[in-house]
């Protein structure tokens, strides 16, 4: 069994049309016992910085405090929010630090640049950075979500359209994997307001 | 007393207090993960004017592709460049970090780096770590000595070349390279023949994949041409693709938070200093 597979998750990114969306599942386990049905995967930096953390859920809640310190430290000497690409490498670099004693942990990176400009990116356990204009993925139904999103990703979508189809992505592999599913939470980010949804799926 | 557990600011390097925990992991039975890997072919060769560096576009995590585009040719100095094998976190970290010591020995020294001093950075960090540190290097440019191409081993060893392939893909490409490599080979024919070698890594091997980056360095000019060639394009696209009518997927709560615009205040003459 991998470290990766003790608690499970699914956590998508896609970009749209000057806005983004990131999603996750909600299930929390230990193993094949589900004991969380509204597990928060998904974690706000700024109002147009969000983090998806996947992997083992300890790992992933420090990691995530850490984090938010040192973007609190960021704000509070420069005055002013920080950048996506600048918190990318700000991740890359604490997830490299541990190279030999890693967090067990991949993180998924969406926020809006200058200029309202979308970015994702999506890091392995030990801050290898992949920057991608599409989509990224992580978590245990990872080789499902690169498939659905593969076919059902087109550019340039609306943020309803793109909302419909990251949903429609994450609930069809959260189906074909185990560990992963019990609902959805969607965060649709444009310019101008924040949607946040919790999707009906299977229970199973 | 009870010791307080602070956050301070790490003094660089790397961290080992994870390493307890994840070895007694690992004695319970739980698989460590695998590292995102840049199975690869990258080649590098000297041609009359300078040299030229070539990579294939694909990252892998097992089996999977992960990455169909990545950047494999990283940047060290306005007139060096590396390409990185191995582990794709190794790669970039230890490029990044010598192009940042180089920089700043540019700054104490005021003159263009050499590929020799590169190359001694990058040999004694990899070195020190024992080949823990996996990072397989192609490191090439052009300098006041000349043109230079290094290849650089994870566990320190260096070759000095006139021709060199690295990576999963290594073989493909030597084999192009051991028939039709010869000295004082134009630019054109430079390029042609770097291409030729990493599409036999992209078709042959299995870690290799996708598109051809190709970097030619020049005395005093330098050219990276990104996805140079593109033999691998995407045919299974569905002309519509998938349309979700609105109101498809099931919600159960809808939360809209309106983002305030930050207003920037200039700040003008105190009005109470009149």
């Amino acid at each position: 069994m991998s470290i990766f597979e003790y608690n499970g998750s699914a956590l998508i990114a896609m970009v749209g049309k000057n806005c983004f969306a990131i999603a996750s599942d909600r299930r929390l386990g230990v193993q094949l016992q589900t004991i969380a049905t509204d597990f928060q995967r998904i974690y706000k930096i700024h109002d147009k910085l969000y983090i998806g953390l996947s992997g083992l859920a300890t790992d992933a809640q420090t990691l995530y405090q850490r984090l938010f310190f040192r973007h609190k430290l960021y704000q509070l000497r420069e005055e002013r929010d920080m950048k996506p690409e600048t918190f990318a490498n700000l991740v890359s670099a604490i997830l490299y630090e541990k190279r030999f004693g890693p967090y067990f942990c991949q993180p998924v990176i969406a926020g809006l640049g200058d200029d309202d400009k979308p970015f994702i990116c999506t890091m392995d356990s030990i801050g290898a950075k992949e920057l991608a204009k599409d989509f990224v993925v992580a978590g245990t139904a990872s080789e499902s979500l690169y498939g659905a999103c593969e076919s059902m990703y087109k550019p340039d979508m609306e943020p309803e359209e793109l909302f419909e189809t990251v949903s429609q992505a994450l609930l069809s592999s959260m189906d074909r994997d185990c560990l992963s599913g019990w609902g959805g939470h969607v965060f649709v980010i444009t310019p101008t307001e924040v949607i946040e949804r919790t999707l009906k799926g299977r229970m199973d | 007393m009870s010791k307080a557990v602070v956050d301070l600011p790490p003094k660089g390097g790397f961290s080992f207090d994870l390493c307890r925990r994840n070895e007694m992991l690992i004695s319970k039975g739980v698989h460590p993960p695998s590292f995102r890997k840049t199975g690869t072919t990258i080649v590098g060769l000297v041609f009359k004017d300078g040299v030229i560096l070539g990579a294939d576009t694909r990252a892998t995590e097992g089996p999977i592709v992960c990455d169909k585009n990545c950047e494999k040719i990283h940047y060290i100095a306005p007139n060096i460049y590396c390409c990185g094998a191995g582990t794709a976190a190794d790669t970039e970290a230890v490029t990044d970090m010598v192009s940042s010591q180089l920089q700043l020995h540019r700054y104490h020294t005021g003159r263009e780096s050499r590929v020799i001093t590169a190359l001694t950075l990058l040999k004694s960090h990899l070195f020190s770590y024992q080949g823990y540190v996996s990072a397989a290097l192609v490191l090439g440019g052009v300098d006041i000595t000349g043109p230079h191409l290094h290849t650089i081993y994870p566990h320190g060893s260096t070759d000095t070349l006139p021709f060199a392939t690295m990576g999963s893909g290594s073989l493909a490409a030597m084999a192009v390279f051991e028939s039709k490599f010869r000295e004082g080979l134009t630019r054109e024919e430079g390029i042609e023949l770097v291409c030729e070698a990493i599409c036999s890594g992209i078709f042959n091997d299995l870690g290799s994949g996708s598109n051809v980056d190709v970097c030619v360095i020049t005395k005093g000019h330098k050219e990276y041409l990104r996805n140079h060639q593109m033999p691998n394009p995407r045919t299974y696209v569905s002309s519509k693709g998938y349309t979700f009518p609105k109101g498809l997927t099931e919600v159960l709560t809808t939360k809209i938070t309106p983002l305030k615009e930050k207003v920037e205040v200039i700040e003008g003459n105190d009005a109470m200093e009149e």
